[in-house]
């Protein structure tokens, strides 16, 4: 029988309601899981590799067992006195620690924060917890969610892949994607500002969800590019992705940017099929320009022939389903998408990280100063690590008006013609007038911990197929799709109209449905395999 | 290709920055930057008409779904004591600092 850690939320909460489990027992099954997998608990100490820890997972920063357990003794105590406990009643969530959540450390897996308790909650963890969802601890990510690997965080050892822990499960959410694929939370809530919620989906066989920019609210998101972040979802299942966004979605007083779209019922038509619908295929997805993965060199070149060919499988099968495929659209702005991010995030991450200064909250250099600008310098070069760093001087450089050459208006223009490439690939009007567009998530599947890291081009170039989905504003899910033959899994991407969240679900269900019967479908994570199953 | 960011720039950034740097991060930092520059360049190859506008949000906020301003009234805020805990170095319900640069004015 299946641990109750590793089936979806939508199954727990029905056994909840059902009086066939409790919550207490659902959490205890995750924290037995973490005990199992984890490994040990990170640090910002120096860091000394030690043999076990490429062999586990290492996806928290943070276990709030006590927390946790008070948490799922609410929602049990809610149900024995018959009342609603909500329709995440139960759930063990993990948060991506660039969330605020009132008491505990957040820490944006920085050395700057390593002190910092949060005094509020972040909107989308306040709207979980009022769900009865269950905070079991903060994930690790990439430091300020500022890389592709986690592997930048000040917290060491880094999270490992479940499906093979001496690969990268991706990032930024690559603790979140990490988590919910070894089963040490059934759902995670992160940040897609180029793919960080999408890419460490693909490489850990899991669902990622990135809505809408301003679909939810980013009150309590410890900013990196502002025009850029979505809060965003790793999930089991399809299923489950529609179960969340329908909690955390909707309008915040807090945040001007939280549209005041309606939030509809996610769940109503996922099984919809998809007979009828419109879907695309581009061309420009699978051979543009990027790194060699060698020489480092940019040239013209072609995805992975096995994520390739996943995307045709797909494509054949939602056909065979009564899908209309739409070969050979036009994305042409598609290879802009990473150079024009190289400038656009950069200067909103500089802007947002003036305000880490060892004066307000956060790291403070403890030693002798001269005066307060002394006091900045040695504080942020101390607390902040060589990617924080980066983005703060190139955001500098590209926005300084002796130095640049027009790029940051020019970045902002290049986001107009990657905007408009959506535009006309989903306008009912226009040729296209797809329902989704079907992609790759990444060019390849997860690397190997140290084959990247330190190449900052080499590494934002993994957020190549997903970027420009944040460029526009655009939904984007991603779907576990089959192993490649070293048995590491393969992502595929749906991107749709904005707050076409329900279309791109119900064609991720389709294709779920699709594929149920699939060999690679039984496949579990290797880090799973030790683990006994009760 | 020369390098864009020298030496003497890099200085100047590190600066603007606010960031103490030792010799072997800073050479990392500044090479790491000229790569990148590498890949933003291809931006020079896009042929941008002078009407492309600027995209700064990429979905746009038709009034249909923009929220509402909030209306103008007082909250109490209950969290001042806890936001002030987090200063590394208070006194009094104030934030110390060290000497802050300043030029007399006569």
């Amino acid at each position: 029988m299946t641990d109750l850690c590793d089936r979806p939320a939508h199954e727990l909460v029905s056994l909840l309601h059902s009086g066939e489990t409790s919550a207490q027992a659902i959490l205890e099954s995750t924290l037995a899981r973490i005990d199992a997998v984890e490994g040990r608990p990170p640090t910002t100490a120096p860091y000394l590799e030690q043999p076990d820890d490429r062999t586990r997972v290492h996806a928290y920063i943070a276990v709030t067992r006590d927390l946790a357990r008070q948490q799922a003794q609410a929602v049990d105590d809610r149900l024995a006195a018959g009342q609603d406990p909500g329709p995440l009643a139960g759930i063990p969530v993990a948060v991506k620690d660039i969330f605020c959540v009132q008491g505990t450390p957040s820490t944006a897996g920085s050395r700057i924060l390593e002190t910092f308790v949060s005094p509020y909650t972040a909107t989308p963890v306040a709207r979980l917890e009022a769900a009865g969802a269950v905070v079991v601890g903060k994930a690790n990510l990439d430091e300020f969610a500022f890389g592709s690997s986690s592997e930048s965080s000040a917290f060491l050892p880094p999270p490992g892949n479940p499906w093979d822990p001496r690969r990268v499960p991706g990032g930024s959410s690559g603790g979140s994607a990490a988590a919910v694929a070894a089963g040490e939370a059934v759902v995670s809530l992160g940040t897609d500002t180029a793919g960080s919620v999408r890419q460490p989906a693909a490489f850990c066989g899991v669902v990622g969800l990135k809505p809408t920019y301003g679909r939810v609210s980013r009150y309590g998101l410890i900013a990196f590019a502002s025009s850029l972040d979505c809060p965003a979802l790793v999930t089991r299942d399809v299923e489950d992705a529609a179960l969340v966004l329908g909690v955390v979605a909707g309008q915040d007083a807090k945040d001007a940017t939280a549209a005041a779209a309606p939030v509809p019922d996610y769940r109503a038509r996922l099984d919809a099929g998809v007979a009828g619908l419109r879907i695309g295929l581009s061309p420009d997805y699978i051979r543009l320009r990027f790194p060699d993965p060698v020489s480092g060199e940019l040239r013209e070149q072609s995805i992975a022939p096995e994520v390739e060919a996943a995307v045709h499988e797909a494509a054949q099968a939602l056909a065979a389903a009564g899908a209309e495929i739409v070969e050979g659209v036009p994305m042409p702005n598609t290879r802009f998408g990473v150079p024009a991010y190289f400038v656009i995030s950069r200067v909103e991450a500089a802007s947002n990280l003036h305000r880490y200064d060892g004066v307000k909250y956060g790291y403070r250099f403890p030693g002798e100063v001269t005066d307060l600008k002394d006091l900045y310098r040695k504080s942020r070069g101390r607390g902040f690590g060589p990617q924080p760093k980066l983005r703060i001087l190139m955001g500098m450089y590209v926005s300084a008006e002796q130095y640049e050459k027009a790029y940051y208006p020019r970045a902002l223009r290049v986001r107009t013609r990657i905007r408009r490439d959506f535009e006309q690939a989903f306008d009912p009007a226009g040729p296209y007038r797809l329902d989704a567009l079907l992609t790759p998530t990444t060019p390849a599947t997860a690397f190997e911990i140290g084959a990247v890291y330190g190449d900052s081009v080499l590494m934002q170039y993994a957020d190549l197929l997903t970027v420009p989905g944040n460029h526009a504003g655009v939904p984007g899910l991603s779907l576990p799709a089959g192993l490649d033959r070293q048995g590491l899994p393969i992502g595929i991407q749906l991107l749709g109209a904005d707050f076409h969240e329900a279309m791109l679900m119900r064609v991720g269900r389709a294709y779920e449905s699709l594929t149920a019967s699939a060999g690679w479908r039984r496949a579990r994570p290797a880090v799973l395999q030790s683990v006994g199953s009760s | 290709m020369p390098d864009s960011i020298t030496p003497e720039i890099f200085r100047h950034l590190v600066d603007l920055a606010a960031l103490e740097l030792d010799e072997d991060e800073a050479e990392y930092l500044r090479r790491q930057l000229n790569g990148q520059l590498k890949a933003i360049a291809e931006l020079e190859s896009i042929e941008l008409d002078s009407e492309t506008a600027v995209t700064s949000h990429g979905v746009p906020y038709p009034d249909a779904i923009r929220p509402p301003l909030r209306s103008d009234v007082v909250r109490p805020a209950h969290e001042a004591d806890d936001i002030l805990a987090q200063a590394p170095a208070t006194e009094d319900r104030y934030i110390v600092v060290p000497d802050i640069p300043h030029t007399e004015l006569e």
